[in-house]
């Protein structure tokens, strides 16, 4: 079953007819290749990543979600560029759940350490953090990493295969490999002989590869380095079946699921027999789990299940946190402003003894608030599966395959190698299909449909009121400001910790401990140089479930830290770019963005009235990033005209999608500004659908201009690197178009959007 | 129930209650439309009912009497519509799910107003949420469109 559902989720065209694999870091194979698994009689494969069909056509696994962020296209670029085949001949698939997918570099930069410190301890925490994602054999998309992961070896695993297939061809045509050339599906020798692909691939595979390979200088790229056609696109604007939500398998029945919405609380009594006797009703199944308790409905079809499930009568338990949005900040007001003890990731000089003697009048203090979030993905959460025989499959648009794999064979009592895991195409992601509780669900479901798959699909209103939220925060800060710069800057952070939270959801028998980097990335890890520069994340606990939202800590630390700083700019009596570029001199990459950004927006240039200018710098996910809003004064409210972004990544191995994700990522956080927040009333959250928690529409969308710079040695993310900083620049053109210092979100609580 | 989808008459038993959207999505097996919201506030669930633009979350099944048109009939064949053409063309997608319901939207837009202006593009897709935000490359898509598509497309709309 596995074999052909899988590749019912092909990212290219046309099906691959069985295949063959070829060869792949044979020196070094911590996971065994899970191809292997998968191929007919007859077939073979030594290799993760390229597949090649008896009629030699080629097939490359891009073994990390694509939930819009291009990573299909770039991955399979990758091995396309090394293998020396162009993108548009080959097929793409996302491949099976697999350690040998694992990603090192969505944990490299999981320590206490900004991406610029080169110590030996940081340096020391990046490979053993990098090492745990191999021997964990983590197949995640998250982090921004997909491309800082795969650069290296996917480009291995096309050269590899490329070596294997020629040095086979040449035994066959007579001629020396390197003289060798691929041409459509075949191998061509100078006299013009040739041999089809898939004629050799068997003699490829039985190959020793070479322990090492050359990989092509990166000015002889044909592929890379330029933007492609997305490999995705036909079966976008098509309609093609290639979500979670539009899986379809022979007696395939459908559900829903109602969970308390007090997040984490039990059930004080209920009445299932109305939602049972309602047509179509197939079963009314209560549910106990890790991520929620509630109950799951089987239907003949998804509009009966929806039915029956809010026929459900319960009364609810309360929920495991204050109830209302007052109660939950206050807590974190408390924490942030009283003398509970963080973790300081960046302690810099003296701090109390800068601000211990300190005029009055140099000190400024700010109190900072940001809400909870939801991702709200266009496509609800939902997953397929299906039961029987002690094997368990599941089909579901995830982030983390083989987290998914380990977590519901517990739940069904089963071996992970029992249950088979399908990753389809996701309608969007931001963090919230890295979760597992959706597959948890369909997996208890379907243990109760006799063998028949069980498409469970999430009203919005379910989805929304049961995310994994971005978490709420309260920052307390001061600076002391002389001679036209910070003396001293003391940020302390309350906030949840993200990890515990989601600890709790996937292995809850596994206590996690430790300070935490999310609480304060993107404060604490900034490049300017203040003599007397505290960052403190003071972590505080509170039940409601909490996981990573585009961009993570960077979401609301970035707006903590460059709306205070422009603060400090006004205080200080400087232009705030100006008063960047000074604490940033240390730090030449981020001189050049800032430099370059002031250049492109015109920064200098006066502005009509009724327009103003904000601007905000962040370094995450190893980019560093300077954006400027330009906002205007309109009849019907203010109006984003235009943004300006320059993204420092060290490399943009397909422009074109870079600058759409930089565009992506500031809308994203655009969004959040203006208008976003989750709310609670009675422990629940108020908010239920796109009606009051609403995002960025074609009218109120900026024009964008992005510049992409490539100094920097080292590559950095790109999916998430847009956000943060769209938000305080958005909070800083605002103060500078209405005089308005706004610490709490979102802005149209105090102005209003057109 | 008798309906006729992209020109070709189906015979449903479904509830007439049942939102046209379920209908054609489980029981029909077209999957086009996409669930987002279910209160017709995103759009992703967009069909053309008798030239206008439809949100089929929200119209009863029993309610539909004119041919609906989806996604999923909207290429000859092979041959992309120019609206999908040009969606391709400025590479607009990317998590792909709300564009079924843009691109329907952009369709019905242009068959009734071949050559709009943007503030009215802004009016006809204000409804069709992205959350990835494509809204420029929509912009920009629905105007190369517009260039290529027949006039006389417009007149029949």
């Amino acid at each position: 079953m596995g074999k052909i559902l899988r590749r019912t989720f092909l990212i290219g065209t046309g099906l691959v007819a069985g295949g063959l694999a070829v060869g792949y870091y044979a020196a070094s194979r911590p996971w065994p290749n899970p191809l292997e698994d998968d191929l007919a009689e007859g077939e073979a494969t030594l290799n993760p990543y390229v597949i090649v069909g008896a009629d030699g056509a080629i097939t490359i696994i891009a073994p990390r979600a694509e939930m819009g962020q291009g990573v299909a296209t770039t991955l399979a670029a990758l091995v396309a560029e090394e293998l020396g085949v162009p993108l548009d001949a080959v097929t793409i698939e996302h491949g099976p759940a697999s350690g040998a997918y694992y990603n090192s570099a969505v944990l490299e930069e999981s320590g206490p350490f900004p991406v610029f410190a080169e110590s030996f301890a940081a340096e020391a925490t990046r490979s053993v953090s990098g090492k745990l994602g191999e021997v964990l054999g983590l197949q995640i998309t998250g982090g921004s990493s997909s491309v800082r992961d795969g650069f290296d070896k996917m480009r291995h695993a096309g050269a590899m295969a490329r070596h294997l297939l020629l040095a086979a061809a040449s035994e066959h045509l007579g001629a020396t490999p390197a003289k060798l050339t691929i041409e459509g599906r075949d191998i061509v020798s100078p006299d013009g002989a040739r041999v089809s692909i898939g004629k050799i691939a068997s003699a490829a595979a039985v190959l020793t590869p070479p322990a090492e390979i050359a990989l092509k200088d990166p000015k002889d790229w044909m592929i890379l380095g330029r933007s492609q056609k997305r490999v995705d696109l036909h079966a976008k604007v098509t309609g093609a079946p290639i979500f979670g939500i539009d899986v379809d398998l022979p007696g395939m029945v459908y559900g829903t699921v109602r969970m308390n919405p007090r997040l984490g609380a039990g059930i004080r009594s209920a009445d299932t027999s109305a939602a049972e006797a309602m047509p179509g009703v197939i079963k009314v199944v209560r549910l106990d789990t890790q991520t929620g308790t509630g109950f799951g409905v089987i239907a003949k079809n998804t509009w009966a299940a929806f039915k029956a499930a809010e026929a459900i009568e319960v009364v609810w338990e309360e929920a495991p946190y204050p109830a209302d949005t007052e109660s939950i900040m206050n807590v974190f007001r408390e924490t942030a402003a009283g003398s509970w003890n963080g973790s300081s990731y960046r302690d810099d000089g003296d701090v109390e003894l800068a601000f211990a003697d300190a005029p009055a009048d140099s000190v400024i203090t700010a109190d900072y608030e940001v809400p909870y979030l939801a991702h709200a993905t266009m496509e609800p959460m939902n997953a397929t599966a299906q039961f029987g025989n002690g094997e368990l499959t599941i089909w579901a648009p995830n982030q983390m395959p083989t987290i998914l794999q380990t977590v519901c064979a517990g739940i069904a009592g089963i071996k992970s190698d029992r249950v088979t895991v399908n990753t389809t195409y996701l309608g969007g992601g931001f963090g919230r299909r890295g979760e597992v509780d959706f597959a948890i669900y369909a997996t208890l479901l379907a243990m109760q449909a006799d063998g028949k798959p069980v498409k469970v699909t999430w009203t919005r209103e379910e989805d929304m009121t049961h995310d994994t939220y971005r978490p709420a925060a309260v920052g307390r800060f001061r600076a002391r400001v002389a001679d036209g710069v910070p003396q001293a800057l003391d940020m302390r952070i309350a906030t949840p910790s993200i990890m515990k939270s989601m600890g709790r959801r996937i292995f809850p028998s596994m206590p996690m401990g430790g300070p935490e980097r999310l609480l304060t990335e993107g404060a604490f890890d900034q490049p300017y140089t203040i003599a007397n520069y505290r960052v403190t994340g003071i972590e505080t606990a509170m039940a409601v479930p909490v996981g990573s939202w585009r961009s993570v800590g960077n979401s609301f630390n970035a707006f903590f830290h460059e709306c205070f700083l422009d603060e400090i700019a006004a205080k200080a009596g400087q232009d705030p770019i100006a008063l960047r570029l000074k604490l940033m001199a240390n730090y030449p990459l981020a001189v050049a963005v800032m430099e370059k950004l002031a250049g492109i927006s015109h920064w200098d240039e006066a502005l009509p009235d009724g327009k103003a200018k904000g601007v905000a710098f962040t370094l995450s996910f190893g980019s560093w990033v300077g954006e400027v809003v330009q906002i205007a004064q309109a009849p019907d409210g203010i109006r984003i005209e235009k943004v300006w972004a320059v993204a420092e990544i060290g490399r943009a191995l397909d422009p074109g999608i870079v600058t759409a994700q930089i565009e992506s990522g500031i809308v994203f956080g655009l969004s959040s500004a203006i208008g976003q927040a989750i709310t609670f009333s009675d422990g629940m959250v108020s908010q239920e659908n796109f009606y009051d928690y609403d995002a960025m529409r074609i009218s109120q969308c900026p024009q964008f201009e992005v510049a992409i710079l490539e100094n920097s040695q080292k590559l950095g993310g790109v999916g998430e690197i847009g956000t943060p900083p769209s938000i305080p620049a958005l909070a800083n053109a605002v103060h500078a178009l209405t005089g308005q210092r706004i610490r709490s979100l979102p802005l149209n609580r105090e102005v209003n959007f057109a | 129930m008798q309906l006729t989808i992209n020109g070709e008459s189906r015979d449903l038993d479904v509830d007439p209650e049942m939102p046209l959207l379920w209908a054609l999505r489980d029981i029909a097996g077209i999957k086009g439309p996409k669930y987002g919201c279910g209160v017709a506030a995103c759009g992703a669930c967009t069909v053309i009912i008798d030239g206008i633009a439809t949100r089929s979350c929200v119209t009863a099944v029993g309610d539909v009497t004119g041919d609906v048109r989806t996604i999923d009939g909207l290429a000859q064949g092979e041959k992309l519509h120019p609206v999908q053409q040009a969606w391709v063309e400025e590479q607009v997608p990317q998590c792909g799910y709300c564009q079924a319901g843009q691109i329907m939207n952009a369709v019905a837009l242009l068959e009734e107003t071949p050559n709009p202006t943007d503030a009215e593009i802004d009016d006809a897709m204000q409804g069709n949420l992205c959350r990835c935000g494509t809204y420029p490359r929509i912009r920009a898509a629905i105007k190369r469109a517009a260039a290529q598509m027949p006039a006389q497309t417009a007149s029949e709309g």
